[in-house]
């Protein structure tokens, strides 16, 4: 089905199922731990063998030799491969590092060898017998020290560079200005599950029970890697224990696991263990940006400048932390550019909303400092430069955009009128309290999507996508969306996801699953009505599917017998036409969050979250609060505790362990408030809904900067905020 | 696969016993530690005793009116004790700021005390460290350091004790018991139960190898207030950056031991009696030999406020 033109009213609008505050209908099987995780798959695989990972010691430089003498004749061990002995790997389109390292090194822990054993004690204990010599080399691991001489990189949907107008001039002559640089550190996914996966071959073909959020691009990449045809991998990932991005590409664990089982002759499974994880996979790499506003005396922007630098792997792509701001404010004079620099730490790459993330992490900051400078409330003068086109391109406006209600909504409930505009002078026992407010906007992407659905005999509908669930609520939306097309109760809805042999979907990432998944099966369904119009002796155009009938004038016919002794099948996909373009289609939200900063230690404290969205339709309240609420969560980790640091002599990330990447706990995290606006964008899709899960995140932590600051009056631009930044700043002890 | 022989201890003199016979033997209790050091390859030992069927699990009276702790009462039940909660208020809030539930109901009076350091070099096996490999080198020195000791570090090591029971056992005063093979019996004052790392950073208490942990005794109680202060980034389970475990009197005059800045907890007699003339003067002899890096030198700043928030609170 091509979306090229606004949806018009179609069955998902009847809202019977769609828009209802569902229970994630997975939620029983994983409460009861019966929803079997890749690591686990003990009802497919009986008896793997299991793979242990040897990750580099060093950062850069060169394996002189591998011992594998006493490691191979280990207790248990069924079969070492390393890089030269696996035979031929070429590389998968989405890595930039090997996932198999040596004889070069690029990075610290990168997989250099799996030992293969009969037991994951056995495996892991010769694991360490891998004798290595390395040739260290000299690497560049610090941002701060190339960051000037990075090289101009393509953000992730627009160019390195744009300028509209007169930036300089304009910037020159404005009245009130602002000039001030921000840094963000490297950050970790930090899912809960590690990654992992368990691979099986039989003959030529290859089998892989992983957790993985884009099963076509991971399917895709392994065939590449290992040279051999795409038909010939299929990839199972139907329950993911987080993501965030961190499992958007293939990784070692599944090459290694595919390796492993080859080398071995029997099928192995192989889980990245968490200490691992950090500077194996893939991170949020860190950022330096510089904000530059320039405004008239009664605050509207005249002038806005977003510079940003990152740095990655040779081929890696930069943290594009200033597209944001090419779409947020009104200004008729611009300017941002991308640089990157490269650094031989490990591999940068999508962490929940790359790019906008980082971005709103500074550029949320900046606006609360105008606003100050410019005597201004920080909601006003957000509302004053609001734009309902985009601002570089004046011609095309926003699809739908109602950043100033989500503002007027969120002041209101949050008692934002009582803030005290002057810092450092509200006190609550030992508390010093503030309040902070940040936009929230995120880029709604559209991507196709494919769907399979089937009719059987006994009217059970099922829907077959290679779509993933990575805690998101994808299973629980698609159901809602088939038992809405044809008409049935939610528990005549089975959903099939995660599977390379399904249609491909949209997957999950970039806050694109929801609505495009969901179009996908809308289209699939579209094509099973006809199908069972057609069966029927329907004209399938005047056919309603409501209550297990088919209606249409006084004829109404169940829906199952359509079916009968033989299942309808009918499978389609979402494709879109040039809407996107036409339009800017983005989500927004506002964020308001209260803080106490303790008197003496400065430590932070999160008192009160409220996030308002306008994301297009909500398909389920349930899941995508959920969404929201986890995203703040994040976020209150960016701002005050998420760091991964950089051992700058050695290259590698020191924190390696989630006790020592610290990221919120339940007792960080207060009540939390979430508002949707009520609202469809017809320019979406035929769902009419927009992404959530990412909005969710961006702006948060500047949200909580503000806060620190209207309670303490220290402004930080250096995240995270930790006490001791605070400190040599903060009010002597009254 | 490494193989490790066990063996259930039947007294204390014969898990002891055991310690002497067995080359690198390592008692087991809660094993919330160990256990996760064995997984990771930083603790290797052939032998495990196990301890937890001796009977050591009891809290008494002691003749002089002091409580004596057996070795293996779980952190929990200590923590909830009624006479630990009235008399010795500041053992029960340090133990509450330490871990989570699940741990602490796992987690022993002993163990406690003999816990690791969470350094994240001594936790990376392709980093040198001279507690894991003596002689290695220190990867921490010159490294990320923002979590280590800001005082009576040396040039092998500059880890910190990570433990808050024991910095509330050494603002009490608290009396390690022990027990050899021979069955003699030793007290051990807390003040010099623990090492600084000088050249042997490795060798982290003055237990001998054949040395069994028995039970901790407190002192007659002190009254005062009791108070303990944990300063971390997040609200619950992480180590403190700064500890201040305080008993003050009402004439001011009372104990006061710092954790997050040393190798053991840290306390010093003589900035006791500075104690009435506030923060600053106490911590300035306390902190005086201090000797912090770039990333850590706010952890003094940090002990001096978070002390004059304790004092202020033991007034008011």
């Amino acid at each position: 089905m091509k979306f090229d033109s606004p949806a018009t009213t179609n069955a998902i609008d009847q809202l019977k199922v769609i828009g209802q505050p569902v229970s994630r209908i997975d939620g029983p099987r994983k409460t009861t731990g019966t929803a079997p995780y890749a690591f686990e798959r003990h009802d497919a695989v009986p008896d793997p063998a299991y793979g242990y990972v040897v990750g580099s010691a060093i950062s850069k430089g060169r394996i002189d030799a591998i011992d594998l003498t006493a490691a191979k004749t280990a207790p248990g061990v069924l079969a070492v491969v390393t890089a030269d002995n696996a035979g031929k790997l070429a590389k998968g389109s989405r890595n930039f590092a090997a996932l198999l390292g040596g004889p070069d090194i690029e990075h610290y822990h990168q997989a250099i060898a799996v030992v293969v054993a009969e037991t994951f004690e056995q495996a892991r204990a010769a694991a360490q017998l891998v004798k290595v010599d390395y040739s260290r080399a000299e690497g560049v691991f610090e941002l701060a020290a190339v960051a000037d001489a990075g090289n101009p990189a393509e953000g992730n949907s627009g160019p390195a560079d744009t300028q509209v107008g007169d930036f300089s001039g304009a910037f020159a002559a404005a009245p009130v200005k602002l000039d001030a640089t921000y840094t963000t550190p490297d950050e970790a996914h930090a899912m809960m599950e590690p990654h992992a996966s368990t691979a099986a071959w039989n003959g030529e073909t290859l089998t892989v029970w992983t957790s993985n959020q884009m099963i076509d691009w991971g399917a895709t990449d392994l065939a590449e890697t290992l040279g051999i045809a795409r038909e010939k991998v299929r990839l199972i990932s139907p329950f993911i224990g987080g993501g965030f991005g961190g499992k958007l590409f293939l990784r070692a664990d599944a090459l290694l696991a595919a390796l492993g089982a080859r080398a071995a002759g029997r099928p192995v499974k192989v889980a990245l263990h968490r200490p691992l994880m950090f500077n194996n996979t893939t991170h949020r790499p860190a950022t330096i940006q510089r904000i530059r506003l320039g405004a008239t005396k009664d605050g509207k922007i005249t002038a806005i400048g977003h510079e940003c630098w990152s740095g990655n792997l040779p081929g890696g792509k930069p943290e594009a932390a200033v597209e944001q701001t090419r779409l947020l404010y009104a200004g008729a004079n611009r300017m941002t550019n991308i640089r990157l620099s490269a650094l031989d730490l490990p591999e940068g790459n999508a962490m929940r909303a790359p790019g906008e993330a980082s971005g709103m992490m500074a550029l949320e900051i900046a606006i609360d400092e105008m606003a100050e400078k410019l005597g201004l409330d920080p909601v006003e003068f957000r509302i004053l430069n609001d734009t309902q086109v985009d601002p570089e391109k004046p011609q095309r406006p926003f699809s739908l955009r109602r950043f100033t209600e989500c503002f007027e909504t969120g002041a209101a409930r949050f008692g934002w009128s009582k803030r005290n505009a002057q810092p450092g002078k509200v006190r609550d026992g030992n508390w010093l309290v503030g309040l902070g407010t940040a936009a929230a906007f995120r880029n709604n992407l559209l991507t196709k999507s494919a769907a399979r659905v089937r009719l059987d005999g006994r009217g059970v509908v099922t829907v077959e996508t290679d779509m993933t669930d990575i805690g998101t609520g994808s299973y629980t939306i698609i159901a809602q969306t088939a038992a809405e097309m044809m008409g049935v109760p939610l528990e005549k809805v089975v959903v099939h996801l995660g599977d390379s042999t399904f249609p491909v979907s949209a997957g999950s990432g970039g806050q694109w699953g929801g609505n495009n998944s969901t179009a996908g099966v809308y289209a699939a369904c579209m094509k099973l009505r006809e199908a069972v119009a057609q069966r029927l002796g329907f004209n399938s155009a005047e056919a309603d599917f409501i209550d297990g009938q088919v209606r249409s004038g006084t004829r109404s016919v169940p829906l199952v017998q359509a079916a009968g002794d033989i299942e309808l099948v009918a499978e389609d996909g979402i494709e879109y036409g040039d809407l996107g373009k036409m339009v800017q289609q983005s989500t927004f939200g506002a964020h308001f969050v209260e803080v106490g900063v303790d008197t003496a230690t400065a430590e932070i404290r999160v008192r009160r979250m409220l996030a308002v969205c306008s994301a297009g339709r909500i398909l389920n309240p349930k899941t995508a609060r959920s969404q929201v609420i986890g995203a703040m969560t994040m976020g209150v980790g960016a701002a005050l505790m998420e760091e991964l640091v950089v051992d700058k002599r050695h290259g590698f990330f020191v924190n390696h362990d989630l006790a020592g990447y610290e990221v919120p706990v339940h007792a960080d995290i207060p009540h939390q408030d979430v508002i949707f606006l009520d609202e469809t964008d017809p320019m979406s899709s035929p769902m009419k809904a927009k992404g959530i899960a990412e909005l969710g995140i961006c702006g948060v932590a500047a949200a909580v900067a503000n806060a620190i600051y209207n309670a303490t009056g220290v402004r930080v631009r250096d995240y995270p905020i930790t006490l001791d930044k605070l400190l040599p700043r903060l009010p002597e002890v009254g | 696969m490494k193989s490790v022989s066990y063996e259930r201890a039947n007294s204390p003199a014969e898990a002891a016993a055991a310690a002497a016979r067995t080359p690198r033997a390592k008692f087991i209790a809660g094993g919330t530690n160990l256990l996760d050091l064995m997984k990771l390859e930083i603790e290797t030992p052939s032998h495990l005793i196990d301890v937890n069927r001796l009977d050591l699990a009891k809290i008494e009276p002691t003749s002089d009116g002091g409580l004596r702790i057996g070795a293996l009462v779980r952190n929990t039940d200590l923590a909830a004790d009624p006479r630990v909660r009235r008399d010795y208020g500041v053992l029960a809030r340090a133990l509450l700021a330490g871990a989570s539930g699940q741990l602490r109901n796992k987690a022993t009076t002993a163990g406690n005390l003999l816990q690791r350091t969470r350094c994240p070099y001594f936790y990376d096996t392709d980093q040198p460290c001279n507690k894991r490999r003596p002689g290695a080198g220190c990867a921490a020195i010159g490294g990320f350091s923002r979590q280590h000791a800001v005082i009576g570090a040396s040039d092998a090591c500059i880890a910190t004790h990570p433990s808050d029971m024991a910095v509330a056992m050494r603002a009490l005063d608290a009396t390690v018991e022990t027990i050899r093979p021979d069955g003699a019996t030793r007290n051990v004052p807390i003040a010099e139960f623990y090492r600084l790392p000088g050249e042997t950073p490795e060798i982290e208490t003055t237990l001998a190898p054949d040395e069994l942990i028995t039970a901790v005794t407190l002192p007659k109680p002190v009254g005062g207030k009791q108070i303990y202060r944990k300063v971390r980034d997040r609200a619950s389970y992480a180590f403190a950056l700064v500890s201040v475990a305080a008993i003050v009197q009402r004439d001011g005059s009372g104990s006061v031991a710092l954790g997050g800045v040393a190798h053991k907890p840290w306390r010093l007699e003589a900035a006791d009696a500075e104690l009435p003339r506030g923060a600053r003067a106490t911590t300035a002899l306390l902190l005086g030999d201090a000797k912090p890096t770039r990333e850590n030198a706010f952890k003094l700043t940090l002990a001096e406020r978070t002390l004059g928030a304790v004092l202020a609170a033991a007034k008011g």
